[in-house]
């Protein structure tokens, strides 16, 4: 079952990668991301991280990519053309990619001491996780809320007109 | 039912999947031209990472591992926003969102 489970959503996840660079319209690709990330909450789930795969989906596949999705609409992208950069990339940074994942695997394959997951190893409750995220990591959780109101200051203050007369004072 | 759930994946599968996302996300940065695909990438490559965290946190049994993932989320999403509103703000200056044709900083 967890064999089954794994082969079904790891092949998700991989074909909605690969079909993210394939796509030419940014759409496409933005849809296939969201794949990747709820096959990914499937994996996380299975891992026994039942609160990141719920979290997951809602900021992941929910919110972010709704972003994403909105800016592509809103800046009505076409269709992407390529051009000599793309090949010159494609030349130099496929066996530079190919060479990392091989160090890569290589690495993973040799570890000694790495267990194997099953279905029965239990999850590990949002409980357990809050109990050490509002106690040990407090002060670090509290920061994130600091980043996140600084990131919105600055998504607003780059997104909105900079020349002050904008549509706001309606002197356009 | 027993032998169901008593089914075993190995850990290195999870974490070599990591991997290949992590890497097909370098690869969409290299190679997509347009800026919201290449900032897609990343988003796939942080996933990736996150993947690994998760098996890792379940490899030592640690919960440590998946409040990291947590406070990955959380800076995507900062991330997110602020670099959407980048791209909003280059295309407003440039009117073109191929990476090929935005190459001075200044807007």
């Amino acid at each position: 079952m967890h064999l089954i489970l794994f082969i079904v959503f790891a092949g998700f996840c991989l074909a909605g990668a690969i079909n993210l660079l394939l796509q030419s319209h940014p759409i496409n690709s933005a849809l296939s991301l969201i794949v990747v990330m709820t096959s990914l909450a499937v994996l996380y789930l299975m891992l026994g991280a039942e609160f990141l795969a719920v979290a997951q989906v809602i900021v992941y596949a929910g919110a972010i990519m709704v972003l994403f999705t909105f800016v592509v609409m809103l800046l009505n992208a076409g269709r992407e053309d390529r051009t000599l950069g793309s090949r010159a990339a494609r030349r130099v940074g496929f066996p530079a990619v190919v060479a990392i994942l091989a160090v890569i695997a290589t690495v993973i394959l040799h570890a000694q001491g790495l267990g194997v997951a099953r279905l029965s190893d239990g999850i590990t409750t949002t409980e357990e996780l809050s109990a050490v995220l509002f106690t040990k990591l407090l002060l670090p959780f509290e920061v994130t809320s600091v980043l996140i109101l600084i990131a919105i200051l600055g998504a607003v203050a780059l997104a909105s007109h900079g020349d002050g007369n904008g549509e706001r004072t309606g002197g356009k | 039912m027993s032998s169901f759930l008593s089914q075993e994946v190995p850990l290195s599968w999870y974490l070599l999947l990591s991997a290949a996302l992590f890497s097909l996300g370098v690869v969409g940065f290299l190679i997509k031209r347009n800026l919201i695909t290449v900032f897609m990438s990343i988003e796939l490559m942080l996933n990736g990472v996150n993947l690994s965290f998760v098996t890792f946190a379940h490899q030592w049994h640690a919960v440590k591992g998946q409040i990291f993932v947590f406070f990955v989320m959380m800076v995507a999403a900062a991330e997110a926003a602020v670099g959407l509103a980048i791209i909003i703000a280059v295309f407003r200056a440039r009117a073109t969102l191929a990476v090929d044709r935005i190459d001075l900083m200044k807007l």
